[in-house]
């Protein structure tokens, strides 16, 4: 092999081994300081833990410093918020996707994608601050109007912009779905006098359902992930509640809370912040894990 | 253009006749399919349309159920007369032509559900059933007529899907068979399929006609031969010659039929 080759194979190899190392140094970097958290805290108490309450404290000596760490509250919002936000994507999405998929003209369909491009693109931030400053304040009025109290910050508002934001992102990866069902399909089911919808709802959609649920589990891997929306329009204060008019907290806006301003590292505040993240990126690997494997044996079964 | 056609043995069978085209034209955008095509399809008979690759027999047969509805840009222009009836007429229910005019296509195509779901499918759509025992028997005597109930009667609740393909084959058979149609279009059913399966297909055809009209498009002159009493033979878009089976084979009127059935040509 020519010189200038080996050296161009060498960046190439060099290029993807950095990635998989920073993967694994990553990895061990979060379980290595989670250990450390788990050796100060017991793990059950972590796990298991309702009440969430790191306090911060002012003075070495002050009573009730070490906190209370009890996960429970933060992952329970967490999955409020999600649930929210997929009630609200899953169903709009999946529409826009048979829409698109199943009945639009090409036309139609190449002026709407864009825009769900465009959707998709915007930063979370933006999406955050229109939680805060429009949702927000109509929640709250339309709550009052109907007479229940509606938080500043809540699991609703949250929840909500969060759906938007993931509106693009299911109907995309569902109407993947919907277009790998083959024409033979349809044709089937139209053969037989199924009238257009008929055929959708009856075998379209019924085929096409592990990759659409595939989709729905990345957009909840997506969901339990998302920081900036939560962080500016669900609140700080870990209530452990299913209500979602109330504030609540979620493990990636306590792992923002835990690591902003200055800390000793060897502070469990601080460590926490790695347990939440272990556990977080537990939860999201496991979806993932799920979700890949469902497409993949999916993809097989039309080949 | 004239279409030879052959006289029929017996002259009362010329008078029934289930499916009349008249002078038909397909045009896929510019370009035109079929050219001026009149056919007089006879009741519980196999029809098969022969012909070299691209003459439009599959055009012809996607007519007969209004499929080429569903290509872009393809138009139909004649008449198209079921019973007597236009298809093409406004306001006809193309829907209910379907349940009527059913279709089995060239590759098997069993929806991925259970056989027995793949089966009920149609009963189920059109509300056919009262009942789920009534379905039971719908679904079992169509894979009955299909031949595949002895095959799959002991795993009705496994995916149609994972049949071999002459077995999908015959359940897409019953699936079109269980919606009670009268006619069934055939496009090709067996160029997918092992000489066994294809046997086994024929045979049913062959059975199948006394109680259904069947069209059946064939790139095969052997099954032609086997399975049909009229065969159509179609050329760059024009029905040459179609009379029955036996004349259309041993005494071809037209020099393009016999130059194709001998095999000189195709």
């Amino acid at each position: 092999m020519a010189i200038r080759e080996r050296a161009l194979l060498g960046v190439l190899i060099l290029a993807t081994s950095m990635a998989v190392v920073t993967t694994i140094g990553i990895v061990a970097a979060i379980l290595v300081e989670s250990l450390r958290f788990f050796s100060i805290i017991d793990p059950s108490s972590f796990f298991f833990g309702t009440l969430w309450s790191p306090q911060i404290a002012i003075r070495e000596d002050q009573a009730g410093a070490a906190g209370s760490f009890g996960f429970i509250p933060l992952l329970v919002g967490t999955l409020l918020i999600t649930l929210i936000s997929l009630a609200v994507a899953v169903p709009m999405g999946l529409a826009i996707a048979v829409y698109l998929s199943e009945f639009a003209s090409s036309r139609t369909r190449g002026q709407i994608k864009p825009i769900l491009e465009i959707l998709a693109g915007i930063p979370t931030i933006v999406y955050g601050f229109f939680a805060l400053v429009t949702l927000s304040p109509i929640l709250r009025d339309l709550g009052a109007e109907l007479g229940v109290e509606v938080a500043g910050e809540s699991a609703l508002a949250a929840g909500l912009v969060m759906g938007m934001m993931l509106i693009p992102f299911i109907a995309s990866l569902s109407e993947d779905a919907l277009f790998a069902v083959p024409d033979s399909l349809r044709h089937g089911a139209i053969g037989l006098g199924s009238t257009q919808l008929e055929a959708t709802a009856r075998v379209i959609i019924p085929a096409s359902l592990p990759g659409i649920a595939a989709g729905i589990l990345l957009a909840s891997s997506r969901a339990i992930g998302e920081t900036m929306i939560v962080v500016m329009a669900a609140g700080i204060a870990a209530h452990l509640t299913i209500n979602p008019l109330e504030a609540v907290t979620t493990v990636t806006v306590q792992i923002v809370t835990l690591l902003i301003g200055d800390q000793e590292f060897d502070d469990p505040k601080t460590l926490a912040a790695f347990a939440l993240g272990l556990s977080l990126f537990a939860l999201t690997l496991v979806l993932n894990i799920i979700a890949l494997h469902i497409v993949k044996r999916y993809r097989q079964s039309y080949e | 253009m004239v279409t030879i056609e052959t006289r029929d043995a017996s002259a009362s069978a010329r008078a029934e006749t289930i499916i009349s085209a008249q002078k038909v034209n397909v045009y896929y955008g510019d370009f035109q399919a079929l050219k001026e095509v009149s056919i007089d399809i006879r009741p519980r008979q196999v029809t098969a349309l022969i012909g070299p690759s691209g003459c439009g027999k599959s055009t012809f047969l996607r007519c007969l159920n209004r499929m080429n509805d569903l290509i872009l840009n393809c138009r139909v222009v004649g008449k198209l007369l079921l019973n007597g009836e236009d298809i093409h007429r406004p306001g006809f229910d193309v829907v209910d032509l379907r349940t009527h005019v059913g279709m089995v296509f060239q590759k098997p195509n069993p929806f991925p559900k259970s056989i027995y779901d793949n089966v009920a499918y149609g009963p189920r759509i059109h509300k056919m059933a009262n009942g789920r025992s009534e379905l039971d028997g719908m679904v079992e005597s169509s894979l009955r007529r299909a031949g595949l109930w002895d095959e799959v009667k002991d795993k009705l609740a496994g995916l149609g899907t994972e049949l071999s393909g002459g077995q999908q084959q015959r359940l897409c058979i019953a699936r079109a068979i269980a919606v009670e149609p009268k006619i069934i279009l055939m496009d090709e059913p067996c160029s997918a399929l092992d000489p066994v399966a294809t046997g086994r297909i024929e045979e049913l055809i062959f059975e199948l006609r006394r109680d259904y009209t069947i069209v059946l498009v064939t790139h095969s002159m052997q099954q032609a031969a086997r399975t049909s009493q009229r065969t159509a033979f179609f050329h760059l878009g024009e029905l040459l010659e179609v009379g029955d089976t036996n004349d259309i084979f041993t005494k071809p009127r037209h020099e393009r039929t016999e130059a194709y059935i001998t095999g000189r040509y195709g």
